[in-house]
């Protein structure tokens, strides 16, 4: 048995343990949506916690509990630690009334990340839909941190409407990267609405795509995948170049709680971020 | 595999039983075993041979247990109750964490069980089969589960051979009985006059050393062995596992998935009474002056609403893609993701299934072909 004081700080011996960590800022970026940026309160923690893009946290709040948040920092500044948080439940609708200086609890990072290895070297388009955009925000800055091993950055970003554009600063900074290419899409049109009216797979003609060094990472709604791949796919770019960021019920992070099952697959341990060819099947399986 | 060797069995009378349990609680164990209580036979704390369900069988029937006395001294004549091994490495409910607050900071302290050394007397084969699937999810993963941990850690497993098999027994066809193969510490074989021993480990050895035991005669050994292989002929369900896990997955437009779902209460009894169904919840019990929470892992079953849910939508909305969950991933992607069936064939969930749902029927009829069948590509 793990003598209970070993136990206690040390993660590896305990999957379950959770560590506070300060709210230093507080960025609104939508309606009931905020950026909560977080600090380790334990300086040990702070200096030993690294994280992958792509890789998410699960994130406590006292008396009422976790959720699984993606983490949206650049992995480069990891004691810099932003989730963007919707309300959407009970979790996190209480977190919603949290202000800087106030706790919350982390316990991660959990999962597998964007394949930013795999990709260096190729063009990489990224193609997000709504809140889809969070996940991908750390692998955009891990690649212009490392602009050189790259080849062109596509950032295909689709919203239902003008309001719900996140991350507006950012999208502009990343414009200005060389051989970067920003391109945006809304379903409703608005008078202040400059780019393309529609959906964010209509995007894909504005595009040029090499299929040959192309990889494609994407996030969003289960139906901009479905629809999206096969146009890409008809632009020759092969399944095994799509990745995606897939979401389910998640409540342990460790593959043990059962709840994230996607065919053989435990989506908070083998995902979230997983090639398409492998969850295609099961994607199509409606129910399972 | 334990293979009998007859150097290694001992012959002892029954009265040796009580002479086991007497070391064991002198050894520091607590010794639990099959006692009656409301009409089933579950895990209580044994001191006295008599505290065992002596004379008592069981009768299970798809959505039916009935216990009776017949009247002889068998003493494991009840083959097993709704609860296998499992509950008492993988707890029910049991608290993570407490988290204590103080002035808008707090700290979370690990409550791990206290390490508790807990004998099992009576392990069934497909219970400690059901364990050692257990062991695999929550011990041999990148992350280790501590409390699973100490809970197992402390455990003595003495298994019982089944020389009867129940109507709702199929292990002979999951490979995982009558006879216990899975680790276990001692196993006894309970013929007429005779309790046959042998050890599985170290420690069971060494208890078997302790107490020199005589060794038995390659008769008695012999009548064992035909009582479990009449055991096994016995079992009138079986599983037929050769074409999984694709076939199951290639069934899941299947019309009977429907005929099914009209039945299924979505209780998730059978998932409860699983040997292996390992699916938890974390609950959040704050104290009413909110210093102090605790942060419970419960068993969690994939029948139940939430099982499926995220943010504004259930995966798994309708009973009928619930029962198909649970059947497909205890037949097929079980073995995708742990080298091995998620069932035993130890017939829990067809006895404790309140219409009787019978998995071992629900099979062969998904994998059957249907004419409304619409046919999915798909691989594992």
């Amino acid at each position: 048995m793990t003598p209970f004081s070993q136990a206690t700080g040390n993660a590896a011996a305990n999957p379950y343990l959770i560590q506070s960590a300060t709210i230093v800022e507080k960025i609104r970026e939508a309606e009931d949506i905020d950026t909560y940026r977080l600090r380790f309160v334990d300086e040990q923690v702070r200096r030993s916690y690294r994280f992958a893009a792509g890789q998410f946290n699960m994130v406590y709040l006292f008396g009422v509990g976790e959720v699984a948040i993606s983490i949206v920092s650049d992995p480069d500044e990891p004691d810099s630690l932003d989730h963007t948080i919707r309300v959407v439940g009970r979790v996190t609708k209480a977190i919603a009334r949290l202000q800087p200086g106030d706790e919350l609890g982390i316990r991660g990072p959990f999962g597998q990340g964007w394949p930013l290895d795999a990709a260096q070297g190729k063009d990489v388009v990224i193609v997000t839909g709504g809140l889809g955009c969070a996940p991908v925000v750390g692998a955009i800055e891990y690649i212009f941190r490392r602009r050189s091993q790259y080849g062109s950055v596509k950032i295909l970003h689709g919203i239902k409407t003008p309001h719900d554009l996140l991350y507006r600063e950012r999208f502009d900074a990343w414009r200005r990267h060389p051989d970067v290419e920003v391109l945006l899409a809304s379903d409703q049109p608005h008078k202040t609405w400059r780019y393309h009216v529609g959906v964010v797979t209509e995007l894909f003609e504005q595009v040029v795509m090499n299929p040959a060094r192309t990889m494609v990472l994407m996030c969003g709604p289960e139906i901009m995948m479905r629809l999206g791949v096969p146009i890409l796919m008809q632009r020759g770019i092969p399944e095994t170049a799509i990745y995606v960021s897939l979401e389910r019920h998640m409540e342990c992070g460790i593959g043990l709680c059962g709840h994230c099952q996607l065919g053989p697959y435990f989506l908070c341990k083998d995902g979230p971020v997983m090639r398409y060819d492998r969850v295609a099947p099961w994607l199509e399986r409606v129910g399972f | 595999m334990a293979t009998p060797c007859d150097t290694h069995v001992a012959a002892v009378p029954k009265t040796f039983l009580q002479q086991l349990i007497d070391v064991l609680c002198a050894k520091g164990y607590r010794v639990v075993g099959p006692a009656l209580r409301d009409g089933a036979v579950m895990w209580d704390t044994i001191r006295q041979v008599s505290d065992l369900p002596i004379g008592w069988r069981d009768e299970q029937e798809p959505g039916r247990y009935r216990l009776e006395n017949t009247g002889s001294d068998q003493i494991f004549g009840v083959v097993h109750g709704p609860q296998s091994v499992k509950p008492l490495a993988f707890a029910p409910r049991e608290p993570l964490l407490v988290i204590e607050r103080t002035k808008g900071s707090f700290s979370a302290l690990p409550t791990l069980p206290k390490s508790e050394k807990v004998a099992v007397l009576g392990a069934r084969a497909c219970d400690l089969a059901g364990l050692a699937i257990q062991d695999h999810i929550f011990l041999k993963d990148a992350y280790r589960d501590p409390y699973y941990q100490t809970r197992r850690d402390g455990l003595f497993l003495i298994a019982v051979n089944c020389t009867r098999a129940l109507a709702t027994c199929f292990c002979a066809s999951m490979d995982t009985g009558p006879r216990a193969s899975a680790a276990f510490d001692l196993a006894l074989t309970e013929l007429e006059e005779v309790f046959l021993v042998e050890a599985g480990s170290a420690a069971g050895q060494a208890m078997m050393s302790a107490l020199s035991l005589a060794p038995a005669s390659t008769a008695r050994v012999r009548e064992a062995e035909q009582q479990i292989e009449a055991c096994a002929r016995s079992q009138v369900r079986r599983l037929d596992r050769s074409p999984l896990p694709q076939a199951l997955y290639d069934a899941h437009e299947h019309p009977r998935w429907d005929d099914v779902a009209a039945r299924c209460l979505a209780c998730g009894n059978c998932t409860m009474v699983c040997p292996t169904c390992f699916c938890h919840v974390v609950e959040e019990v704050p104290d009413l002056t909110q210093t102090r929470s605790e942060h419970t892992r419960l068993w969690d079953s994939c029948f139940t609403q939430e099982h499926g849910y995220i943010h504004g939508k259930n995966i798994r909305p309708t009973i009928k893609d619930r029962y198909r969950m649970w059947l497909t991933h205890k037949l097929a992607s079980w073995i995708d993701q742990f080298g091995t069936s998620g069932c035993v064939g130890c017939g829990r969930c067809i006895t404790w299934c309140p219409v009787g749902i019978d998995l071992t029927e629900e099979l062969p009829a998904l994998l059957k072909p249907s004419s409304q069948a619409k046919e999915k590509p798909g691989q594992a």
